[in-house]
């Protein structure tokens, strides 16, 4: 990390509309480095009259794919950088941003598990990036996560966590629904409470390895119970997303 | 080397005028007070809190949270800039300046920078020069209530003109150095200092 982070011009190779609000880009990078799944770039935009703005967004892609990165993006309503990238960037566009950055909140498959990943809305993203990773450098630590969710339109990557989450791998995915669950939903369907994190926590044992990204409510109510059930404060890394999320 | 490079379309939002030179680059305003640390929140029970300024070989002074509130304290109008982008304008706290600490304390005269330490072991560097002259204080009530413990209470640090992530929050004690070391977040990429309008966000900036 001793580098000098420098800015670089990527350029958009592909969009993917993820959920109604959510869309994930694909950017190739002229200068790409492996980044560390959980680690974000900042992007930047420049006005013709030299008025910036910069944003933080967590890395979606595994570290193992070359040369591009996923950056998976919620749109704010009135927000400044998100807006301009849903509404304005085009495949072929140019987008100046540098890192990777942020060094706590990472996983690498070499620190081991059990894992245990909480995610709350588009908290998912950096969550998504230790899942490829783990799949893609055939990992086989047992693996939870936690995906917390208003509607059952807002899952990001619903398709490829079913796939990941296979019975029969070591990873198992938990949905909650908070506000409406969809037809015959058998699963969870409230915020997560102590009953629901002793139940997803309890086959891994006390000492799980734990990332917790999404609004700072959820971040907050989860790092409480699960000091509270006995989870070494240490192993717990926290991250909060939203129209203002980022590390510090 | 991306010197000169616009965003195809990009205009930027309307910028209020009234805020003008009061938001450094790269920053937006928010009317918001976001959360972010790295970790579980610690819960500090008052009359087990602490707080205490060591250094060199010097008898290290401390204050219990009754001892604490009885020193002279100030109210502060100031704004605040967080890394992640978000500037806060005219937060209002309440709090004990760094100077009025330093009274009570021998400091070596070797002393040329400190290592801030917070319950959580969340710790920060600064040179002593940025914790002086009327620049930091603790802080422990925001908006006249007392601060909440996912702001950093019963107490933090608050460093104005730096990046927010030097005013640690859950602050614990200041202990003085004759040479710098790096806090939690500067041994992970971020700048040594973090001054917001220099942009100082990752070492090298």
């Amino acid at each position: 990390m001793k580098r000098t982070l420098e800015w670089q011009i990527a350029t958009l190779k592909a969009v993917k509309q993820e959920t109604p609000k959510v869309k994930t880009f694909t950017l190739a990078l002229p200068d790409w480095m492996p980044h560390a799944a959980g680690q974000h770039y900042d992007v930047r935009l420049t006005a013709p009259d030299g008025y910036q703005a910069q944003r933080s967004y967590s890395i979606a892609s595994e570290p193992e794919r070359a040369g591009e990165i996923d950056l998976t993006v919620e749109v704010i309503e009135d927000g400044e950088v998100s807006t301009y990238m849903h509404e304005a960037l085009e495949v072929g566009d140019k987008l100046e941003l540098r890192g990777p950055i942020g060094g706590y909140f990472v996983w690498r498959a070499e620190m081991g598990g059990p894992l245990l990943l909480i995610g709350g809305g588009s908290g998912i993203v950096p969550l998504m990036s230790m899942l490829r990773h783990r799949a893609r450098s055939g990992s086989k630590v047992p693996a939870r996560l936690l995906y917390s969710l208003r509607t059952p339109s807002d899952v990001i990557y619903a398709d490829e966590l079913r796939r990941l989450g296979q019975p029969g791998t070591s990873l198992e995915v938990f949905l909650t629904f908070t506000r409406a669950r969809p037809d015959g939903w058998k699963g969870y369907a409230r915020r997560i409470d102590r009953e629901m994190l002793n139940e997803v926590v309890a086959p891994l044992g006390r000492s799980p390895r734990a990332y917790i990204c999404g609004p700072t409510l959820l971040v907050e109510t989860a790092a409480d119970l699960l000091t509270q059930i006995g989870v070494p404060g240490q192993l717990i890394r926290t991250e909060r997303f939203g129209p203002t999320g980022g590390i510090s | 080397m991306a010197d000169n490079f616009i965003s195809r379309g990009f205009l930027g939002k309307r910028r209020q005028p009234e805020q003008a030179g009061r938001v450094p680059p790269g920053q937006y305003v928010t009317p918001d007070f976001p959360v972010l640390s790295a970790g579980p929140t610690p819960h500090i029970k008052l009359d087990q809190w602490a707080f205490s300024l060591e250094g060199f070989d010097r008898q290290p002074v401390r204050w219990t949270w009754e001892e604490f509130l009885k020193l002279p304290a100030e109210k502060y109008t100031v704004d605040i800039h967080c890394v992640t982008k978000w500037t806060k304008l005219d937060t209002e706290w309440e709090g004990v300046s760094v100077d009025t600490l330093l009274t009570h304390f021998d400091l070596d005269l070797r002393a040329n920078f400190a290592t801030v330490f917070s319950y959580g072991d969340y710790t920060t560097n600064l040179p002593l020069s940025d914790l002086v002259r009327g620049q930091a204080f603790i802080g422990y009530k925001y908006g006249g209530q007392p601060l909440a413990a996912e702001h950093g209470g019963p107490a933090r640090l608050v460093v104005p003109h730096l990046y927010f992530w030097k005013s640690a929050k859950w602050v614990h004690g200041i202990r003085f150095m004759e040479h710098d070391q790096a806090g939690f977040w500067e041994s992970l990429g971020y700048h040594d200092r973090g001054d917001p309008w220099k942009e100082q966000r990752y070492q090298g900036d």
